[in-house]
């Protein structure tokens, strides 16, 4: 039987109704169990676990490289963002230094992907509260920027490019250009979704004081990412705890006091903005130099020297029959995905197997907050409330 | 955070407020951890998310790990973060194998209702006072709590 609510006593004109898991606007197999008194949301629950694969198991039968192509499939709308945390756990857990081109190139990517993973919520939140056309031209941008993370790693959404130790490749010649070309066009195109939402009367209706939620609350329910810094809390941990080099690159988070839905909506859209400038830096200052750390019994070697030296093809055969043996201890590395805080926690026994994996994922605290959010609303304004605190199945249900 | 534990202004304070709270701690990588006596937990809990200076406002996770066939065989684990001093503190519990039971955070930091619901539909471990501790990711029917150690990676068939 899955969960329901209990019902009342003295209320049973009340109706609980059950919305999903294969409805359109829960983006993907939420269900949500909602008790209504006419169009009101009285109570609300939600149920998960419609998409559980049980990654944080498979983690413990498969070497530390080896996890990463998990990562990906977690939260599928920020492929890149998810390598970068489960790399940088198990950089920090051997202690490895990563040169500065492979750092910044991630901090490109990442943010590139933050971009679109933007996007993908920016389209599908305006579709489900009426507006067709934003959700066309999202997508055609999204689709330049999954064109680039083909470039770069030969696959659009499944990427698995960052590898322990830094990146899979050195990026074809000519994917600057790209990434130029889509930085020199997007400034204008953010205006048009602008256009489009942030003065349209029936968008403001829509989403103004929709689904508020206080800081304190926010802080308590374990909100994080721009659905926290709607509500006014200024928190980036690419601020705060700077990793994989942001501290060096200017960029301004994005924080709104509103705290309802349309206050999310302009922390994210700035954040667009905020992104596109940390992408313009890192293609301006890329620096030259290795892509890999120089730890050769755990970065693979290159395809030259493993052909021509012994010693580079004893490793690549070590590494990749057996893995590397991280010391024991434990770490736990949070990055800013695009969803809030997405937290790594690593246990090592010094097997070249992790004993634990566990990920923090923003989706799954995120959720949490749904119920405060929609009770005592219109059950229209549910849709919105979805949409804003902006999860992703794949990363909730894990 | 300062890895010296002597010095660690967070285990300095929280050993001024509770001498007998913190069993042990650790450092590693930057990362402190302190294993709280069960007893003492929640006051500690308390006195970390409200003392001006700590301030560990935002519960990020609470998970756990199963050390079978070693004994006490589980360790909670709560990873805490502060807001205005932008430190992380992890907290660890140990829960013994017969009938494993610990008492629940939510009235701390509510955050903690589905992480802890998820570390008792996979691990099995039971919050006493929690206010809806169901399964969450598993059907209610299932058999097992799939992430301890002697449960097989591919279920049981």
């Amino acid at each position: 039987m899955p969960v329901t609510l209990e019902r009342i006593p003295g209320k049973e004109e009340r109706v609980i109704l059950s919305m999903g898991p294969q409805h359109p606007s829960t983006h993907g197999v939420l269900r949500l169990v909602l008790e209504l008194e006419g169009e009101t949301v009285v109570r609300a629950l939600y149920d998960i676990g419609y998409l559980h694969t049980g990654f944080e198991k498979s983690f413990e039968s498969k070497t530390y490289s080896q996890g990463i192509t998990l990562t990906d499939r977690m939260d599928y709308l920020a492929p890149l963002s998810n390598n970068l945390g489960f790399c940088l756990a198990a950089e920090k857990l051997l202690g490895l230094e990563i040169p500065p081109r492979a750092q910044w190139i991630r901090v490109l990517l990442t943010e590139l992907t933050r971009i679109q993973s933007h996007l993908v919520w920016l389209g599908t939140h305006a579709i489900d509260l009426g507006a067709m056309s934003v959700f066309l031209y999202c997508f055609r941008e999204r689709e330049e920027i999954l064109h680039i993370f083909e470039a770069v790693s030969g696959q659009r959404m499944m990427t698995s490019y960052f590898r322990i130790g830094g990146l899979a490749l050195e990026p074809p010649m000519g994917w600057l250009k790209a990434v130029r070309k889509f930085a020199d066009r997007f400034p204008a195109r953010i205006d048009e979704y602008e256009a489009l939402l942030t003065r349209n009367p029936i968008w403001l209706r829509r989403t103004q004081g929709v689904g508020y939620i206080s800081a304190e609350d926010a802080i308590a329910y374990g909100l994080s990412g721009p659905s926290l810094r709607g509500s006014g809390v200024d928190w980036d941990i690419r601020k705060r705890e700077p990793y994989c080099s942001y501290e060096e690159f200017d960029f301004k988070v994005a924080t709104r006091p509103e705290g309802d839905v349309y206050g999310r909506y302009l922390a994210r859209v700035e954040e667009m903005r905020q992104s596109l400038r940390i992408v313009n830096q890192a293609m301006e200052g890329l620096p030259e130099g290795p892509i890999r750390a120089d730890a050769p019994h755990i970065v693979l070697p290159d395809r030259e020297s493993m052909k021509t030296s012994i010693e580079a093809l004893i490793y690549h055969f070590k590494i990749v029959t057996e893995g590397f043996h991280p010391p024991v201890g434990e770490v736990y590395q949070a990055i800013e995905s695009p969803r809030g805080e997405l937290g790594f926690y690593m246990v090592s026994d010094g097997s070249p197997k992790p004993f634990r994996c566990h990920v923090r994922a923003p989706s799954f605290a995120n959720l949490q907050a749904l119920p405060k959010l929609i009770e005592g609303r219109l059950i229209a304004d549910v849709v919105a409330c979805i949409g804003t605190i902006d999860i992703v199945l794949g990363e909730v249900d894990r | 955070m300062t890895s010296n534990l002597e010095t660690n202004p967070t285990l300095l304070k929280l050993r001024e407020f509770d001498p007998a709270a913190v069993e042990d701690a650790r450092a590693f990588r930057g990362e402190v951890t302190l294993y709280l006596k069960p007893v003492h937990f929640i006051r500690a809990c308390e006195f970390l998310r409200d003392e001006p200076g700590l301030k560990f406002s935002f519960l990020a996770d609470v998970t756990a790990l199963d050390l079978y066939p070693q004994e006490p065989r589980f360790e909670l684990v709560y990873h805490l973060l502060s807001l205005e001093t932008a430190q992380r503190l992890r907290l660890k519990v140990r829960v013994a194998s017969e009938n494993p039971r610990f008492i629940t955070a939510v009235p701390v930091w509510p955050a903690a209702n589905a992480f802890e619901r998820e570390v008792f539909d996979l691990f099995g471990i039971v919050f006493d006072g929690h206010p809806f501790l169901r399964r969450l990711l598993l059907p209610e029917d299932w058999e097992g709590h799939p992430l301890r150690k002697d449960y097989p990676t591919e279920g049981y068939r």
